[in-house]
């Protein structure tokens, strides 16, 4: 079985649906999965609930697919570099669900190890556990959060062999690994796809279990949000 | 005389010990990276997936794979160690992690800490804020001691809660506050700042070190 797909939109083929749950991997713009992002914004398909820690900027990431409106709901921990997302979600367009980061990072995480809820001390007291159910573990008190799943994963590494073993890159990790887990189909795209072998076993991030089809994502240019530096001293 | 920015930074890097884990929020805190008292270690968490962090590349060396929280270009170190964002909230929430240094909207006498959140403006979202404040061992807050002319020190938070009861140390403009079982405590007053200043400047109720009456 080859699950090596010859560009994004052919390893998309047959997976998209209107009103499906997407996870998509990335910090920022750093690790995120931008060659499938573009495929699903050329799909057309609509009325998505899209997990991601941030929406993108105007422009790129998720920006893409907010400017075509195919975005019903997002569950973010922070959305605030993007002006566009600002405007659909006050114009009543645009559904949102804050998580913290942490919890979203562990109910995707749960999700993907088959725990369907968990206790946290994160949010206790505030607006985060209404609803919820709390309970006392020795002496502290913990709300209740749900492991979450999604029918569609697309992830970011910067190696991948035939097998779909990742390797991510620096902080381009982040939710990359733990929502290749944890959704009916993951797609991957990488920089580098190399033959079986090539990855030390040892070194392997997402084992291939995880990955369904894989892509490699044509040479661009990473997009800085914050570019910081220092001076050299002469 | 007030303190600076730059000096609440330098009073906040007292707080290191040799060897802690730290995690810097977005602001003043991050400055406090500059002060780390000369003879200690320390390794700062970025919640992204990052222990180690190092200082701002030079012009032309940046890595866009390579950010701190605040979505800013940085390097690493030889200690730098990378992992994924549950296992970086694992290790904040359970506890791993000696200190977190973060700016905030209004403090409570009870240790309330609201920063997220104004409602009727639009809510950029916590991000990690809860996660470090519920789980972090000690947390110390840095912000400007009054905005816009009103205290920020209050008997109850009016704005939404980022935490409850979380907050050990409050280091302003003005002076230095512990926040413990027996409520607030004024520790340290900044150079020419008189108690009758700060008190009109602050509504929750504290008490002083004997040495400061």
């Amino acid at each position: 079985m080859d699950k090596v797909y010859p560009d994004a939109h052919a390893a998309l083929a047959g997976l998209l649906r209107d009103g499906m749950t997407i996870m998509s991997g990335g910090f920022g713009l750093c690790g995120i999965p931008e060659a499938l992002i573009s495929a699903i914004r050329d799909s057309g398909v609509g009325g998505l609930t899209v997990v991601s820690n941030n929406a993108g900027i105007d422009g790129a990431g998720l920006g893409l697919l907010l400017e075509t409106r195919q975005i019903r709901k997002m569950i973010s921990s922070y959305v605030g570099e993007n002006k566009l997302f600002a405007d659909l979600y006050l114009s009543g367009e645009l559904e949102l669900e804050f998580n913290p980061q942490g919890t979203l990072a562990e109910r995707i995480r749960a999700g993907g190890a088959g725990i369907p809820a968990f206790f946290t001390k994160t949010g206790v007291g505030t607006l985060i556990a209404e609803g919820k159910e709390t309970r006392e573990f020795d002496g502290e008190r913990y709300v209740m959060e749900r492991g979450l799943l999604a029918d569609l994963a697309i992830v970011h590494a910067w190696k991948a062999d035939r097998e779909g073993n990742l390797v991510y890159r620096k902080t381009a990790r982040n939710f990359n690994p733990v929502m290749a887990t944890a959704a009916k189909v993951t797609v991957a795209e990488a920089e580098n796809v190399v033959g079986s072998g090539a990855i030390d076993p040892d070194h392997i991030h997402t084992p291939g279990i995880f990955v369904k089809r894989i892509v490699r994502c044509q040479p661009y240019e990473k997009r800085i949000e914050q570019r910081t530096v220092r001076k050299r001293s002469n | 005389m007030a303190w600076s920015r730059d000096d609440m930074a330098r009073r906040a890097a007292a707080e290191l010990e040799d060897g802690f884990y730290v995690n810097l929020g977005i602001g003043i805190p991050t400055l406090v990276s500059n002060f780390i008292p000369s003879g200690i270690t320390v390794q700062l968490q970025s919640e992204n997936g990052m222990l180690g962090m190092g200082p701002f590349p030079f012009e032309g060396e940046e890595d866009a794979d390579l950010i701190n929280a605040g979505k800013q270009t940085i390097t690493e170190l030889p200690t730098t160690s990378y992992f994924d964002s549950a296992q970086s909230f694992g290790m904040i929430r359970g506890g791993h992690v000696d200190l977190s240094i973060l700016g905030a909207m209004q403090v409570a006498e009870n240790g309330d800490l609201a920063n997220w959140m104004i409602p009727g403006r639009m809510v950029k979202g916590m991000g990690g804020a809860m996660d470090l404040v519920a789980g972090v061992k000690r947390v110390v807050v840095l912000m400007e001691h009054t905005a816009r002319g009103e205290p920020k020190l209050l008997h109850r938070c009016t704005l939404p809660l980022t935490g409850q009861g979380v907050v050990d140390l409050v280091i302003t403009d003005l002076g230095v506050f512990t926040i413990g079982r027996e409520g607030m405590t004024l520790i340290e007053l900044a150079p020419a700042i008189t108690l009758e200043e700060i008190r009109q400047k602050t509504e929750a109720s504290f008490t002083m070190r004997a040495a400061l009456g």
